[in-house]
């Protein structure tokens, strides 16, 4: 009777989440804690109050997004440690970069962005291959090459950061401070907002077309590289020395990734309705309902850090420009971007509005964000023109 | 018939109430917000309006500015909106706020089986053990779920009815009420009795430039005003107590109940030449100060002082003091004039019978701007200073210039650069002014009075005709003479009206077919006289061109007569140059005040955490029904959740498969 009892307890007992916890996550922590350490130690003199908080908040943060989503411990370990491996490279100065064969190949920064974009286009063309071909080991290979991808491309701006204080030291900054490091940036946390829901809901169909977005950005990036020669680090404004930078940018491109996401993740419904069921699309492509709630959990993961970044833009105007809301265009499509998702959100959670209408919906607010996050900068004068073309 | 009953009945207030919470009023008005905005970015707010008229033409203007286009953020009917927005937000709070804590706490005791076993997620099991164990059991599983669990005693049976995340409804009312707590901060900061009080003509927008202590009564607020966003231009060493808030066309004066003094400005580069930081050394003036306050502010880090927020915004010329050599262009003697100004002063000028104005625009001490070498690489060069002033005719017509205080290197030569435009619209046009040996322009002008000294002129032609007519001896006197004539003509072309009139001269005299040949024997003709000249300037200086000139000086000769070929376009008395200055720089602060930050911010806070609380905190319900039946207990396992279907239905598998496991029943049931 107590042996039963037993193991009908272990059946109902719902672990407490601590326990759950292996020792992998352990020793990802301590590492993380470690390193934040390690960086406040060694760079406190040149941090303010709010940057040590900053630090502190980011490892933890990292402690949280490692142990919720396993697979991003590998890649935060992988990443810290080339990183690493590459500012050891280049010691003190810049020299190296041109005879070192690592930072020539591999590190330096404009490297490691190249090895980035070329793997996000690779991996593009990859999943759709494993699409139409519906191969598997094809579809592993594909998200193989994004987590790669990834990986360079965050290594890629670690290391600019360094060179950034290789440069000189007054003009070193955190590398989110123009067009071409927030595009990376962009891809990047496309790139890894898309792994999730492609592990949470295990499915690649979406890879292609979600890494079609990246694959644009990538394009943009080349052309600004190459023709308007945008990868040199510039010093910063005095307008953008200020630690908000460090939260602002980031927040914002949580959502404008999510909101890149789930735009795509639409054009994959409406291709799928188009073509009715029983066709090949919907033979190959994912259930409506789990696109739908796709595009949903995106678009309220997006709202979210999108109105954090809203509201941190409004506190850092505050104290660099003299007011929260200046009504500058910049601040404005901003606004008009968050009612949009408002809108969409209200209809979906309160109207029950579902299917082709919201897609339709969420793709047109990619091109409302792309206005705010690039029109406005091409096309309007403000007090926010920091990535001019 | 009942319900039809009740909707006559509806008082209006009532359908009022539910037009103004209903979410097609909301969406509508957020839809209409968000175009309005977008009038506001792609229409440039808030500029001059001459050049809205120069944009849309006069009618245009008019219609645009009657509907309040230039300033839409604060023209009646976009707060009209805004208003709307609040008054929808608030009723739909008002309305859907008390449903919501009730659902919160509501349990929902009363659930019937048939209802139960219609949900969508659901299991229905049979078990032999005792009603209270199956009650007991379920109960302690579902608090071990982190559910609350409330249990009601039906006639036959018993319903648990258990909840989970209940603070999700809050989320509603916090990103709701957020909306309504953000407006009434913003409503605090734009000051509304300042704004009626403009609509009724009790204070008056100021459209005219005059100093501010003339500044009638009526354009100045008190130091009581309780929100505000103003500018003023301090200069180094004085000091300011109002500030200048710029309403459309105009502005109104207002107090500070302290004075702000700015002890110095300071603008620090990059090795690229970029700008680094921005400073002001500030002093604050106040009766209430044991001493004056001494405080430094640069961008991003303003001072606080009594509420008022003091902002490093931008920076401009202060009067700096400049000492100007005027060096005649159209006069064949070289007297220079010494003259002595102010920026943003106006110096009188009398040349002639003519009564000139140099208006002093703007002084800058650094001018960084990239430079491409002949590697192909840019790099980021200082030309030194420079100044820019407009030259106003009697006419009131006026042509602006830049001119720069050093030559500049080109190509190892240098040059005095000076810009000219006729309208700010157009670009600079640039004259290099070659320099002599000594880097000075004393030879350029010195040439250029030898050109306008018709004496030296008929001289200089004279002996170009005899050199050229020294193989010919018998040339006829008649021919001569002609030679002479032409010459002498083409140098004095050439001097007042440059190449162009040259040409124009040829275009008019000359048959079409004959014009090449012509052509090239005048500019042949007119580049000796000038060089014979230049010999005279190079012999008045001392040198002895007779033994060789130097490849500098023959360089300069090219370079002199391409600029004075020019030099009609220039169409200016005189070349100033900046001999001296004394800089003086003005630092453009910002001060504000705003009472309502903080309720913003409050706002925003609640906002964050609401639309968390909404999308991440699921509000779950399970419900057990649990009574006999003749083949022992029946329990009806149910539950719902309000977000998220998806992940419910995974974990309501988990949570029902738990509770089946303390109830002992095998899965496969």
């Amino acid at each position: 009777m107590s042996l039963i009892q037993d193991t009908m307890q272990n059946d109902f007992k719902r672990t407490a989440y601590i326990k759950t916890l292996g020792i992998y996550d352990w020793l990802f922590a301590a590492i993380t804690l470690y390193g934040t350490y390690y960086a406040w130690g060694e760079y406190q003199h040149l941090m303010d109050v709010y940057e040590v908080g900053i630090l502190f908040g980011t490892g933890l943060s990292l402690i949280a997004l490692g142990w919720l989503w396993k697979p991003s411990r590998t890649l935060m370990l992988a990443v810290a440690g080339l990183s690493l491996f590459g500012v050891m490279q280049y010691g003190s100065g810049l020299a190296p970069a041109e005879t070192n064969f690592f930072l020539r190949f591999l590190f330096s920064s404009q490297s490691a962005i190249m090895w980035m974009s070329a793997l996000y286009v690779l991996a593009t063309v990859t999943y759709f291959i494993a699409l139409f071909m519906e191969s598997e080991f094809t579809g592993k290979v594909a998200t193989a090459m994004t987590w790669s991808a990834t990986a360079m491309g965050l290594i890629g701006l670690m290391v600019r950061w360094r060179e950034s204080y290789l440069i000189s030291h007054d003009v070193g900054h955190i590398p989110v401070s123009n067009l071409y490091e927030v595009f990376v940036l962009f891809a990047i946390i496309t790139a890894l907002l898309y792994l999730f829901y492609e592990a949470k809901y295990k499915t690649r169909a979406m890879g292609g077309f979600v890494l079609l977005v990246i694959s644009a950005a990538v394009a943009f990036l080349l052309w600004y590289t190459f023709e308007k020669g945008a990868d040199e680090i510039q010093p910063l404004v005095p307008a953008l020395q200020s630690y908000w930078m460090k939260i602002h940018v980031p927040a914002n491109f949580i959502g404008y990734g999510c909101f890149a996401l789930s735009a795509m993740v639409g054009v994959i419904l409406l291709i799928r309705e188009r073509a009715g069921e029983g066709s090949y699309a919907a033979r190959i492509l994912p259930a409506a309902e789990l696109l739908d709630d796709v595009m949903y959990k995106s678009i309220a993961l997006g709202f979210a850090f999108f109105t954090i970044a809203t509201v941190l833009g409004a506190m850092w105007a505050n104290e660099a420009w003299g007011g929260y809301w200046s009504w500058d265009p910049k601040e404005t499509w901003a606004l008009i971007v968050w009612l949009n998702y408002a809108a969409w959100l209200h209809m979906r959670l309160t109207k029950g509005w579902r299917g082709t209408q919201m897609a339709w919906w969420a793709v047109v607010g990619l091109f409302v964000t792309l206005f705010a996050f690039l029109g406005v900068n091409m096309f309007l004068s403000g007090l926010h023109s920091y990535g001019e073309l | 018939m009942q319900s039809n009953k009740a909707k006559t009945r509806k008082s209006t207030g009532a359908i009022l109430l539910e037009f103004l919470g209903s979410m097609n009023l909301a969406i509508t008005v957020l839809v209409t917000i968000a175009i309005a905005s977008v009038i506001g970015t792609v229409l440039q707010q808030n500029e001059d309006y001459a050049s809205y008229i120069i944009k849309f033409g006069p009618f245009w203007h008019e219609a645009f500015e009657s509907i309040g286009l230039y300033d839409v953020y604060s023209v009646w009917w976009f707060l009209l909106l805004l208003g709307f927005l609040l008054l929808s937000t608030s009723v739909c709070v008002y309305r859907n706020g008390p449903t919501m804590l009730r659902d919160m706490k509501h349990y929902r005791l009363n659930a019937a089986r048939n209802s139960l076993k219609a949900f969508h997620h659901n299991r229905i099991w049979q078990v032999q053990s005792l009603p209270d164990e199956a009650i007991n059991l379920v109960t302690a599983q579902l608090e071990h779920e982190g559910f609350k669990v409330r249990r009601k005693q039906h006639d036959e049976h018993v319903v648990l009815a258990a909840m989970k995340g209940g603070i999700n409804r809050l989320g509603y009312l916090f990103t709701h009420i957020a909306i309504v707590v953000i407006c009434v901060g913003a409503l605090i900061d734009g000051n509304l009795p300042l704004r009626l009080a403009m609509l009724t003509n009790d204070i008056e927008i100021e459209t005219r430039d005059m100093p501010a202590s003339q500044v009638p009564a009526k354009s100045v607020l008190g130091d009581d005003n309780p929100a505000f966003r103003g500018a003023v231009n301090i200069s180094e060493g004085e000091s300011a107590n109002i500030v200048f808030l710029n309403i459309r066309d105009g502005y109104l004066v207002q107090k500070l109940p302290f004075a702000v003094e700015l002890k110095d400005f300071r603008i620090e580069h990059y090795p690229t030449g970029q700008p680094k930081s921005f400073e002001s050394d500030l002093v604050i003036h106040d009766d209430d100060l044991a001493e004056p306050l001494q405080e430094t502010i640069a961008v991003n880090h303003p001072l606080v002082y009594k509420g008022y927020r003091i902002f490093q915004a931008s920076f401009s010329d202060g009067g700096s003091k400049l000492v100007l050599k005027a060096w005649p262009l159209q006069d064949d003697k070289l007297q220079t004039l010494d003259l002595k100004g102010e920026v943003f002063g106006k110096v009188p000028l009398q040349v002639g019978d003519k009564e000139l104005s140099i208006e002093l625009t703007e002084f800058r001490k650094f001018n960084i701007n990239p430079v491409t070498g002949e590697d192909g690489k840019t790099e980021q060069k200082n030309f030194g200073p420079s100044f820019t002033y407009k030259l106003r005719e009697p006419s009131g017509e006026a042509r602006e210039f830049v001119n720069y205080m050093s030559p500049i290197e080109q190509d190892g030569r240098w040059y005095y650069m000076s810009g000219i435009r006729s309208s700010v619209a157009e670009p600079f046009r640039y004259l290099y002014i070659p320099t002599d040996s000594n880097v000075s322009i004393e030879r350029f002008m010195n040439f250029r009075a030898v050109l306008l000294d018709a004496a030296r002129v008929r001289k200089a032609a004279e002996l170009t005709v005899k050199d050229l007519l020294f193989d010919v001896p018998q040339a006829e006197e008649s021919v001569r003479q002609g030679m002479i004539t032409t010459a002498n003509r083409l140098v004095t072309m050439y001097a007042t009206g440059g190449l162009a009139s040259i040409t124009a001269f040829i275009e008019t005299s000359i048959p079409e077919e004959e014009r090449e040949s012509a052509a090239q024997a005048y500019f042949n003709m007119l580049r000796t006289v000038l060089g014979n000249l230049y010999i005279e300037v190079l012999q008045a200086e001392g040198l002895e061109p007779a033994k060789g000139v130097s490849e500098a000086d023959s360089a300069f000769f090219d370079d002199a007569i391409s600029v004075m070929g020019n030099l009609e376009a220039y169409a200016t008395p005189f070349y100033l140059q900046l001999v001296d200055y004394e800089h003086v720089e003005a630092s453009g602060l910002q001060i504000t005040r705003a009472p309502g930050k903080d309720t913003v911010y409050l706002g925003c806070v609640m906002l964050i955490m609401g639309i968390f609380m909404m999308f991440y905190i699921q509000h779950r319900r399970c419900w057990a029904w649990i009574g006999k039946t003749d083949k022992g207990v029946e329990i009806i396992f149910a539950g719902s959740s309000n977000r998220n279907e998806r992940d419910f239905a995974e974990d309501f598998d988990r949570i029902s498969g738990r509770v089946a496991a303390r109830l002992g029943i095998n899965k496969q049931d």
